[in-house]
Formats: C-alpha cells, structure tokens, sequence
C-alpha cells in the first residue's frame, strides 16, 4: 500500500515522540484496527502510546473512524485519546 | 448561516449575542453559554492547554453548528472554541443559538456543548501549581449527557 500519513495527538503524540509520520504499511494492514496492532509492534513509543487500544480513537480523512473502517492509499489517519474539548 | 470560529484570541461574549440577535426579526430569543478555566482550590491549576487537530476541527464544529441548526429551527447559531495556552478565568468555549421562542434556543445552546465535547477534536492538558502536569481525562457523564441527544 502507498504510505499513509499518520498523526498523533495529546498523549499519542508524546508517546510516540512525534506528532505525524509517513509510512509504508504492508499488504496485510486493511483497516484502522489492523493500523493499530501493526504500529503497536514498532518500537517502544508505539507500543506505549497503543498499550490500551480502548483508550485509542481514531479518524481517518478528518472523520471520526472505528476499527473496522477500511483505508485506502494516501489516507490520513489521526490516532487521539476520547476529546475533552468544551 | 452558522458562524464557527477556531482561535487562540479571547473573544467579546456581548458582541456575539448582539450578532445573534441580528438574524431577522423572526429572532424571539437568543440563548448562550461560556466555558471557563477553572481551578480547583484542592488541585490549584496554573495553566490550561487546549491542544486540537486543525485540519479537522472547524469542518467537525461546523457539522454539530450545522445538526444544531436543522434539529432546533434556528435563526442562527454561534460556536466559538479557542486553543493554546490559556490561564483560570479565561473563557475557552461560546455557544449560542437565536431561535423564533426561548426553547429550541436554550436546548440548542446544550445540543452544541453536548456534542462539542464529545465530538469535537481538542484534547486539555493541566499545568497544576505543584508542578504537576496531566491530561484531562474524558468523563462519562460527558458520553451520556452527549448519548441523550441520539446519534446523527
């Protein structure tokens, strides 16, 4: 697959040490759920910042997504904490 | 039309009620509410940071201005949310909606709070007078107030 931009925000963002990446990801990796298990396993930041996939939402194209939603080459996939806006 | 703003800057709350009684004469009532910075004196806060995701967060606003405005009849709507840094008793959020009576403009007004914090893209941060700093956590009673208003 074409790489995907992905961002970090709040306490992903500092976990992972970075607030966006583009990256390759392997055939394998069709959904936002599969994007999280397959980022989870990359290094130490990674798997802190994913440690706790309930605490983990997501959105792809700047729309709210679930696990299940599927990506497409080129998307951009934001991974946040619940939002605590207001 | 909805006016939706995302900015650093205070905003002036007098200035946007008296916008929103400009929607035509149909306006009967204007309803608002203003979000503030608070310090809790058990867990004195120093400053608050409101974090968010620019390339989602006035398309996000816009949609719940948008719900709003259909579900409740509006004349208009306001939604104003600000981000950065910003210190107890600073104002973070106005809501407000002019409708044709006073109901649909006071349930309107706690529609667009309601789902601003559920579904709107800013993440807080405390900076506490001990030094200590955390990330607000997001609270159920936040999820039920917004869940009461039904999916859409």
């Amino acid at each position: 697959m074409a790489p995907l931009r992905i961002m970090y925000f709040a306490w992903l963002r500092e976990r992972t040490g970075r607030a966006s990446e583009d990256i390759p990801v392997p055939d394998g990796v069709q959904t936002v759920g599969d994007l999280m298990a397959w980022l989870r396993a990359r290094d130490a930041g990674h798997q802190a910042a994913f440690i706790n996939p309930r605490l983990v939402r997501a959105a792809v194209n700047q729309v709210f997504a679930g696990p299940d939603t599927a990506l497409s080459p080129g998307d951009e996939v934001a991974f946040f904490p619940p939002v605590t806006g207001g | 039309m909805a006016v939706v703003r995302v900015q650093a800057e205070n905003f002036d709350p007098g200035a946007e009620i008296a916008a929103l009684g400009a929607n035509g004469a149909g306006v009967g009532g204007i309803a608002s509410f203003i979000g503030v910075v608070r310090s809790d004196a058990r867990r004195p806060l120093l400053s608050l940071t409101l974090e968010h995701y620019p390339a989602m967060t006035l398309s996000a606003i816009t949609d719940i201005a948008e719900q709003a405005e259909m579900r409740f009849s509006l004349c208009g709507c306001t939604v104003i949310h600000r981000y950065g840094t910003l210190l107890p008793g600073d104002r973070i959020v106005f809501v407000g909606a002019a409708a044709a009576h006073r109901r649909p403009a006071l349930e309107a007004t706690e529609f667009l709070i309601d789902w601003l914090k559920t579904r709107a893209p800013f993440w807080k941060k405390e900076r506490l007078k001990d030094g200590d700093e955390e990330w607000v956590s997001a609270l159920e009673v936040d999820d039920e107030a917004a869940a009461r208003w039904g999916s859409g």
